[in-house]
């Protein structure tokens, strides 16, 4: 019984954490880091990977993805830093890199790093996201700095909301990083199965349009996840992926662009 | 293959024909839905103060850091201050590391390869040109880097430089550049490479590419070290002791600013020629102010700045070492390759305050601009034929302190013209090497590649030519 508590018990747990650096050989999972800029993805990066990645106090400082590696609960887990960005719809290189490698990466576990000062704005990008993984585990970072504003979030009820793991952190401090590191693990073997939050239109036809696009998309590329998010952009036009439908490379796509990104 | 076609054609006029249902603002509703949700949910998990304390402290830093006024002026204090303790402070050090690498082990060096019978051509390329041009590089440039950069990453830590980018933005604005430019180009003082890469934050293809070829006005931190010696041994020298730190400090905010201010013009003139267009809006955050944490910011900026710039300056250093040593030494008609190619040269740098020595250092330092003033030291010496002064021919010499670097320049023939010309010439020449490759990668193209990398050293010779033409006109 004791035993019990301690194992589920995160302080227990994070004597389980072994920093493994850029030594990623024959990782289990793979966890992507998304985010705004500026919400502190690397410094969660670093205190998970024992790496110390240049973090810097302005946006856009990482714009290439950084890769590291970590060992929790006896599992291996590569984690990639993406650019930090407002959105994925837009067309600018860095927020391809990371449009890209959650599209088409398929990493186990998304871990998108929210600013706890400006939930709101970085709820856009969380909604985006939902739209296109369900393993999502949100880390409501810099709760200290909203601490020191009086702003109040309540995680739990963000965490209803959106049908996914949010964990308040401080990483600067390493304040809440053992729950984090629990909950990817959990996100990422099953344990935990998330009910992500679907994007709710006002417009009846919008939804009606994207149900019966996806289906379809569904039905000629079987292999292809987020069928949804392909059917929106289909239906705003985006010539990449009308391209990648007419001459069927949408259907490699996965396994081409894993082999890209990972040669990247 | 006929049926799978007509499927995919199929789902594509699908989407053809519900866009055109939909309305042509479906991004925009899009859009909308997103933050209305957004807003929901917010409303339901966070609640703010009720009294506007948020960030009051942030917002009244703000009012002063980016205000209309003081915002520049502060920018270039700030500046100012940064190189003031790295000139006074790096000085010191400087003369210790010289002490130790140049006058005690090198001696040693030379010994022990006589000792076990070196010829006189080995223990020469290896040890008067390798060893020597490390150990200069060495004592030359770290005493300012370990200054410079953890003084710079706490200003950036600490969220400054954002807001120097929301001082500049309306600038690059005007000349038709995106905003984001500030960001990138204030990278570029770190290190131009990483000042390219850093531009992909501009979405737009034309504004970046204006961004690549204008990042190299920003001093990278290679060329900071040529910029504070110069300035120390012409500028400071020239104005009463007092006042020598302050002015040298000044000279080199100068230079800088010199930089940014051509980064405009070039820009300006580059949207409004071959880069035709106009800004694209975009919208730049300003995070909130962090106490920076000091302990690890000098760790960080130790590791990865500090030692790793000066990790490729030794490992570049090494082979120009050698060469060096050996364009000093091997002889035709009993005169040096290096004599040769001087003498040959004089005459054109002459045009431009500068001399064939400068224009050689500059060929040898193409991969990295760290090695410049080791370089001319040491081929002034041996165009010279300077004795008592380092071991000979083509050796890197020890120097006790900036009187030195002056004695030997000026025996050189240089003056605070050369000097003031080595300064802008230094700002406005060709990218290093691991930058123009950069360039190449990002941009996939030759044509602006040798844009970015020629288009600087026509600037350089056309400035200098004319700062020297008045000059003399001036002063006869």
């Amino acid at each position: 019984m004791i035993n019990d508590n301690c194992v589920n018990c995160p302080a227990h747990n994070l004597s389980n954490l072994k920093k493994l650096g850029i030594d990623m050989s024959s990782f289990d999972y793979v966890v992507a880091l998304a985010g705004n800029p500026n919400t502190g993805k690397s410094t969660v990066f670093n205190y998970l990977t024992g790496l110390k990645q240049h973090t810097g106090n302005w946006p856009g400082k990482t714009v290439t993805r950084a890769e590291g590696g970590f060992e929790y609960n006896g599992k291996k887990f590569k984690l990639v830093d993406l650019p930090g960005t407002y959105s994925l719809l837009s067309t600018s290189v860095d927020e391809e890199v990371a449009r890209d490698f959650i599209l088409f990466g398929q990493p186990d576990v998304t871990v998108i790093v929210i600013d706890a000062t400006r939930v709101e704005r970085n709820l856009n990008l969380v909604l985006q996201i939902l739209e296109i993984t369900d393993r999502v585990v949100i880390c409501l970072n810099l709760m200290d700095e909203a601490r020191r504003n009086k702003i109040e979030v309540d995680a739990r009820t963000l965490s209803k909301e959106l049908g996914v793991p949010v964990v308040p952190t401080a990483a600067r401090q390493g304040e809440g990083m053992n729950e984090l590191l629990k909950y990817i693990y959990e996100v990422a073997t099953g344990a935990y199965v998330c009910k992500p939050y679907r994007i709710k239109s006002r417009s009846k036809e919008l939804n009606e349009a994207i149900d019966k696009l996806s289906k379809e998309i569904q039905q000629e590329f079987p292999n292809l996840p987020n069928t949804r998010w392909v059917a929106l952009r289909l239906l705003e036009g985006d010539q990449n992926i009308i391209n990648a439908i007419r001459n069927g490379e949408l259907g490699n796509l996965n396994v081409q662009k894993i082999v890209e990104l990972q040669e990247a | 293959m006929e049926k799978i076609l007509d499927q995919r054609e199929k789902i594509i006029s699908e989407a053809n024909k519900f866009r055109w249902e939909l309305g042509e603002n479906l991004h925009d509703i899009l859009m909308e839905n997103i933050y209305e949700n957004a807003a929901e949910i917010a409303k339901k998990a966070v609640k703010y103060p009720d009294k506007e304390i948020a960030f009051s402290f942030d917002r009244t830093l703000d009012k002063i850091l980016t205000s209309k006024y003081l915002g520049f002026p502060l920018m270039f204090i700030m500046l100012g201050v940064v190189f003031w303790l790295t000139i006074q402070g790096s000085n010191y050090p400087s003369g210790l590391l010289s002490n130790l690498l140049v006058d005690t082990i090198h001696p040693v060096l030379r010994s022990f390869a006589a000792n076990i019978g070196f010829p006189w051509w080995l223990s020469g390329v290896l040890i008067d040109g390798a060893y020597l041009s490390m150990a200069w590089v060495v004592s030359v440039m770290l005493p300012p880097m370990a200054i410079f950069f953890p003084l710079y990453t706490l200003l950036e830590d600490f969220g400054y430089l954002p807001r120097v980018a929301f001082n500049m933005d309306p600038l690059y604005k005007k000349v038709g550049a995106h905003g984001r430019q500030a960001l990138t180009m204030a990278m570029g003082f770190g290190c131009n490479a990483a000042g390219v890469i850093a531009t992909r934050v501009i979405d737009s293809p034309r504004e970046r590419l204006i961004a690549i070829i204008t990042n190299n006005f920003s001093l990278c931190n290679g060329r900071w070290p040529t910029q504070i010696l110069i300035a120390t041994v012409f500028i400071g020298s020239a104005v009463p002791a007092y006042l020598a730190g302050i002015v040298s400090a000044a000279a080199v905010v100068f230079i800088a600013v010199l930089g940014i201010i051509f980064s405009l013009l070039v820009s300006w003139f580059l949207s409004r020629s071959l880069l035709k267009g106009e800004a694209s809006a975009f919208s730049l955050e300003l995070p909130p102010y962090r106490p920076p944490r000091v302990l690890q910011t000098l760790y960080t900026s130790l590791i990865d700045r500090t030692i790793f710039v000066l990790w490729r300056a030794v490992v570049f250093s090494v082979p120009a070492g050698m060469l060096i040593w050996l364009v000093a030494n091997v002889t035709i008609d009993g005169v040096s390759l290096a004599n040769h190619f001087i003498q040959y040269v004089n005459p054109i740098a002459f045009v431009f305050g500068l001399n064939g020595v400068i224009f050689l250092a500059y060929i040898i330092a193409i991969p990295a601009n760290e090695i410049v003033i080791p370089t001319i030291l040491m081929l002034t010496v041996a165009n010279l034929g300077i004795q008592g002064v380092g071991a000979g021919s083509g050796v890197m010499f020890e120097l006790e302190s900036s009187a030195d670097v002056a004695a030997i320049l000026q025996a050189g023939g240089w003056t605070i013209l050369t000097g003031i010309n080595l300064m802008l010439f230094s700002l406005l020449h060709n990218p290093c090497s691991t930058t123009i490759f950069t360039i190449y990668k990002e941009t996939r193209s030759w044509k602006w590649t040798l844009v970015s990398t020629f288009l600087p050293i026509a600037m350089g010779l056309t400035i200098t030519f004319f700062v020297t033409q008045i000059w003399r006109l001036v002063t006869n």
